[in-house]
């Protein structure tokens, strides 16, 4: 072991070795990692975010689902109601209707019997009339078939 | 090599001695032929080898680092900014873990302590004859590959950081705290001399135990390798056996040259944390 100036040398250059790794090599990395960690801490927190949100959502697609469901069951009814009402108001119009026809069609019967309850009657008369003229001619019994007469308008 | 060494014990000086510049004894500067030589060229002399090859791989340290940092980005990182984040984080960890205060130097410190030691160390896994054999093809008689085997390298370093305890010691604790420290534990005041005995050497053992420790561990893994090359020069028997015995040693010192850097570091910010910190 013999010492020479070697030593100097060698304390000199590591002192400006460290002083470059301090000045222009450590900081540089030192941020470059602060920042890198920053970030993945950054992304972790906004991927729990996310699938917070995502939780949010869900939840909030599932009431949305619901109400809607709820509402769907609530307008089917109510459809429904509505549409046993009108089926009721229209059987109701219907009979109404039905009972208005047939009256006046019971009332024009009425009036064509009457009608031709007249006629028949007019006719059996002149039939009558007609008839009796021809037993008269015949038999001149007017009293005895004047009965006969009277039953058969009668039975009429 | 400039006089192909013969002899196993010329073989091994030649590996451990250091290209170095100088004043010859007659006056002229030159570069030194034998370890005698650069001995006797006394403190005014410089290991050319240890200084190059420390700071061209301090330059690629920084350098390379440099470039990851200026590219760092927060986005996907590429290969080599991962790397060089997983580099400084562990670092960073360390710190955190040993080191209490808040002292913007002790990290970058750390990280350069630990990259540059290891890379120094790491020339080692190089076989010892190949840049040597270079060398000495362009005309270089001596040549150290491994930097941290140089105790003036690992001195340089754990003698900074030597500077840097006293430092923030008296910073810190101020001149009468750093001194009542010293003086005045583990025993009670009236003992003061002795407790300045031991505490004082407890506070140079600081820097020394760094630097031998590094040396020391370095020296001999380098000794080591040295001597499983000499095998190749036996049998074919012994040639192969040395393959298989500088594979083990190199796997082992994979190990060695990671530890000894991490240790380095690691002792540094618990010197620099022991300074950093006030009793009462």
């Amino acid at each position: 072991m013999n010492f020479n100036a070697t030593l100097i040398g060698q304390s000199i250059t590591f002192i400006i070795f460290v002083w470059f790794c301090m000045r222009f090599v450590w900081p540089p990395i030192m941020l470059a990692l602060q920042q890198r960690k920053e970030r993945v801490a950054e992304g972790l927190a906004a991927g729990e975010r996310g699938k917070h949100e995502l939780e949010l959502a869900r939840k909030k697609a599932l009431e949305t689902l619901h109400e809607a469901k709820q509402q769907a069951a609530e307008v089917i009814s109510r459809a429904e109601k509505r549409g046993a009402e009108i089926v009721e108001e229209a059987k109701n119009e219907a009979v109404e209707e039905g009972g208005r026809v047939k009256a006046a069609a019971l009332v024009a019967i009425e009036q064509e019997v009457n009608r031709a309850k007249e006629t028949l009657r007019g006719q059996v008369v002149e039939i009558a009339t007609a008839g009796a003229g021809r037993i008269l001619k015949r038999e001149l019994d007017a009293t005895a078939n004047d009965e006969l007469i009277k039953d058969l308008v009668a039975q009429i | 090599m400039s006089a192909a060494p013969e002899t196993s014990a010329e073989y091994i000086e030649h590996h451990l001695t250091n290209l170095t510049y100088g004043q010859h004894a007659d006056g002229h500067w030159g570069f030194a032929h034998s370890a005698g030589e650069a001995a006797d060229m006394g403190f005014w002399a410089i290991n050319v080898d240890s200084m190059l090859f420390s700071i061209g791989l301090g330059v690629l340290f920084l350098w390379s680092f440099r470039k990851a940092a200026r590219t760092a980005t927060t986005d996907v990182p590429g290969a080599w900014q991962n790397f060089v984040e997983w580099v400084v984080e562990f670092i960073d960890e360390s710190v955190r873990g040993s080191f209490s205060g808040k002292n913007p130097l002790v990290a970058p410190l750390a990280l350069t302590i630990f990259i540059w030691i290891f890379m120094i160390n790491a020339m080692d896994l190089i076989a010892v004859d190949w840049l040597p054999w270079l060398a000495g093809l362009m005309g270089v008689g001596h040549l150290k590959v491994v930097s941290s085997a140089d105790p003036n390298v690992t001195f340089g370093m754990s003698l900074t950081v030597f500077a840097l305890v006293l430092n923030y010691s008296v910073k810190i604790k101020g001149l009468g705290g750093f001194f009542g420290e010293l003086a005045f534990q583990p025993f009670p005041k009236w003992m003061a001399p002795i407790n300045l005995l031991l505490e004082g050497v407890t506070l140079i053992s600081k820097p020394l135990s760094l630097s031998l420790r590094l040396f020391g561990n370095m020296y001999a893994g380098e000794m080591i390798f040295i001597l499983i090359a000499l095998m190749y020069g036996g049998s074919i028997a012994m040639g192969a056996l040395g393959g298989l015995l500088q594979l083990g040693w190199a796997i082992f010192h994979i190990l060695i040259i990671t530890l000894q850097a991490f240790i380095f570091m690691t002792l540094t910010i618990v010197y620099l944390d022991m300074a950093s910190q006030e009793h009462h």
